[in-house]
C-alpha cells in the first residue's frame, strides 16, 4: 500500500510569500498575532485594517480563497462558544431585536471572534504557503529546545504512517460489518484506539532502535539550514510594522 | 587467515522476562562474503542481529566487528561498522526529507557537511534513488522506501550490511531490482530472510539459525537442496522450486 500524496493544509505554490523562509514567516506571524492580542476589542476600526492587510498578504499567495474559506472550518468551535457569550454573560442587558443580550457577553463575542478569525486567517496563511518540514526546520533555526523540535519532527513524519493505520484499522473493523451506532459500541472504538496506541508505542521504540543503530545521540541533524537575507526580512516585517501602525493610529487619534 | 568482519563466540542471550533466545551461537562471516541467515519464526534472528551493533548485550559470549569488541566506549565505531537495514522502512525513515533522512548517520559520526553531501548523493545513487532527494520519505512507494532505507545505511559507509528480510512485501518488480541494486554492492552483507530463492540469488553461503544456535552452514545451494534439513528446521521452499534438479527441457 503505497503513502498518501499531500497535506491537507500546504498549497503547492511559487508566490512570493510561498519563497520566503520558514522561520522569516513564523517570526512575523508570531508578531502579527501578538499585536492583534493586543489591540483593544473596542478598537474596531484596527481590526478592519488588520483584516485588509491578511486579504492583502492572502491575494499574493495565489492560494485559492475558496481553499482558504474551507480551511477556515477550524475556527468553529471557537465561533459557537463566542455565539453562546452574549446569552450566558452576566452583567446589564441590551435589547436586539426580539432578543436581550448581555453587552459584556457582546463584546466578549466580538473580541473573541475578530481576535480569533485574524489569529486562524493568519496562520492559515503560513500554513498553506510553507512545507511542513520547512516549518519543523524553522523552529528548530528559532532555537525552539530540541525536544519540543524533535517531537514536532516526528509529529510531521508519522501523523500519517499512524492514520494509515486507523484507516486500514477501521476498514478491516467495517469488513466485518461493525457499524458504529450507538454507545455499546465504544467499547469497540475504544478497543481500536487502545490497539494503535500500543502499535504506535511499539513503533516508537523500534523507531529509537533504527536511531540507535545510525549513531543517535540526541540531536536531529538537519542538513538544510534555512538561510535569509536582510531583503527577505524587510519584505516580511512588513506586515507586523504596518499593524503596529494601525494600532498606533487608533489608539492615539 | 584474516579477521573476520563477523566474530560472534558463544553468543547467548535471555529477555529481561526470562525467555532465552540465544544459546551459544558461533558464526564467523569474512570480509567480501555474502552470507543468508535462515531460520523459522522465532529462532532469535532479530534477536541476533540487534546483538551485531550493541543494541543487545550477550549475556554470555563475545561479538567482534573486525577485531573490534562490542562495548560502551566503542558504540559508536561499532554501529558505524555494522549498517541494520531494519525491516519496516517507516522504522528507518524519520527524517522530514530523504537528504534529511540519509544525512542522519553521517552526521552523527561527526562529519563535514560537504563530507555528508558527498555521502548522501553516492549512496543514494548506488540504490537509484538520487532523484528523489528532497522528496519526504512518506511521499515514496514501498520499494522506494526500502531502497532509501539501504542507502541510510550506505552512507555510514559500514563493514557489514544487515538485512532484515530485504524482499518483504516488495512487489515482483521491486524485489528484482533490490536484489540486482545489492548484487552490485561491493560489501560484506548478513542477509536475515525467509525468502530462500533470494537467498540463492544473492548468498553464495547460508547459516539456518534455529532454537537459538546455529544448525546448519553451508553453500547456500547444498543447503537448499537437503529437503530434510530444511523441514527439520521449518524451512521450505516455496511451491514449484521443491525439485532441485532441473527438468529435461522437451
Amino acid at each position: 500500500m503505497g503513502a498518501g500524496h499531500g497535506h491537507s493544509l500546504h498549497f503547492h505554490g511559487h508566490s512570493p510569500i510561498h519563497r520566503l523562509p520558514a522561520h522569516v514567516k513564523l517570526t512575523t506571524l508570531v508578531l502579527f498575532v501578538l499585536i492583534v492580542v493586543a489591540t483593544p476589542r473596542t478598537a474596531v476600526p484596527a481590526f478592519g485594517a488588520y483584516v485588509a492587510l491578511l486579504l492583502a498578504v492572502a491575494a499574493f499567495t495565489t492560494v485559492p480563497w475558496t481553499s482558504l474559506a474551507r480551511r477556515m472550518v477550524v475556527e468553529v468551535p471557537f465561533v459557537v462558544f463566542a455565539l453562546l457569550m452574549p446569552f450566558v454573560a452576566e452583567g446589564p442587558r441590551v435589547r436586539v431585536g426580539p432578543l436581550h443580550l448581555a453587552e459584556a457577553g457582546l463584546w466578549g463575542a466580538w473580541g473573541l471572534l475578530a481576535k480569533g478569525t485574524l489569529g486562524v486567517l493568519a496562520s492559515l496563511i503560513f500554513g498553506t504557503t510553507t512545507e511542513p518540514r520547512d516549518i519543523v526546520r524553522a523552529l528548530e533555526k528559532l532555537r525552539l529546545p530540541q525536544p519540543i523540535v524533535q517531537i514536532a519532527s516526528f509529529m510531521f513524519r508519522y501523523l500519517e504512517v499512524v492514520t494509515g493505520e486507523l484507516r486500514r484499522m477501521k476498514i478491516a473493523r467495517d469488513s466485518r460489518g461493525f457499524q458504529a451506532r450507538s454507545i455499546r459500541q465504544w467499547r469497540v472504538l475504544a478497543g481500536t484506539l487502545g490497539a494503535l496506541f500500543i502499535r504506535s508505542y511499539e513503533r516508537g521504540e523500534r523507531v529509537h532502535l533504527a536511531m540507535l543503530s545510525r549513531g543517535y545521540a540526541g540531536r536531529l541533524p538537519f542538513a538544510r539550514q534555512l538561510t535569509a537575507t536582510w531583503g527577505d526580512w524587510g519584505r516580511a516585517l512588513t506586515l507586523p510594522v504596518a499593524g503596529i501602525g494601525i494600532l498606533a493610529a487608533v489608539m492615539f487619534a | 587467515m584474516s579477521t573476520p568482519v563477523l566474530d560472534l563466540r558463544g553468543v547467548a542471550y535471555a529477555y529481561p522476562d526470562g525467555h532465552q533466545a540465544l544459546f551459544g551461537v558461533n558464526l564467523h562471516v569474512h570480509r567480501g562474503e555474502r552470507v543468508a541467515l535462515l531460520g523459522p519464526n522465532g529462532a532469535g534472528k532479530t534477536t541476533l542481529v540487534l546483538h551485531l551493533n550493541g543494541i543487545l548485550r550477550a549475556g554470555a559470549g563475545t561479538v567482534a566487528v573486525s577485531g573490534l569488541s562490542v562495548a560502551d566506549d566503542n558504540l559508536l565505531e561499532i554501529r558505524r561498522r555494522v549498517g541494520i537495514v531494519f525491516q519496516d522502512p517507516d522504522d528507518q525513515l524519520f527524517m522530514p526529507s530523504v537528504r534529511d533522512d540519509v544525512g542522519f548517520g553521517p552526521a552523527n559520526l561527526g562529519l563535514d557537511a560537504a563530507e555528508i553531501d558527498r555521502r548522501v548523493e553516492e549512496s543514494l545513487r548506488a540504490v537509484g534513488m538520487l532523484e528523489h532527494i528532497d522528496r519526504p520519505p512518506h511521499h515514496l512507494s514501498f520499494g522506494q522506501r526500502r531502497r532509501v532505507a539501504v542507502a541510510t545505511v550506505l552512507a555510514m559507509e559500514p563493514e557489514i550490511l544487515v538485512l532484515d528480510e530485504p524482499s518483504s512485501n516488495l512487489d515482483p518488480a521491486s524485489r528484482r531490482e533490490l536484489a540486482e541494486i545489492l548484487d552490485a554492492l561491493p560489501v560484506t552483507v548478513l542477509m536475515v530472510t525467509h525468502d530462500l530463492p533470494y537467498a540463492l540469488q544473492l548468498c553464495e553461503r547460508s547459516v539456518i539459525l534455529s532454537g537459538g544456535v546455529i544448525a546448519a552452514d553451508g553453500p547456500t545451494a547444498a543447503i537448499l537442496g537437503d529437503a530434510d534439513l530444511l523441514a527439520a528446521h521449518r524451512l521450505e521452499l516455496p511451491f514449484g522450486f521443491d525439485r532441485v534438479a532441473p527438468r529435461p527441457s522437451p
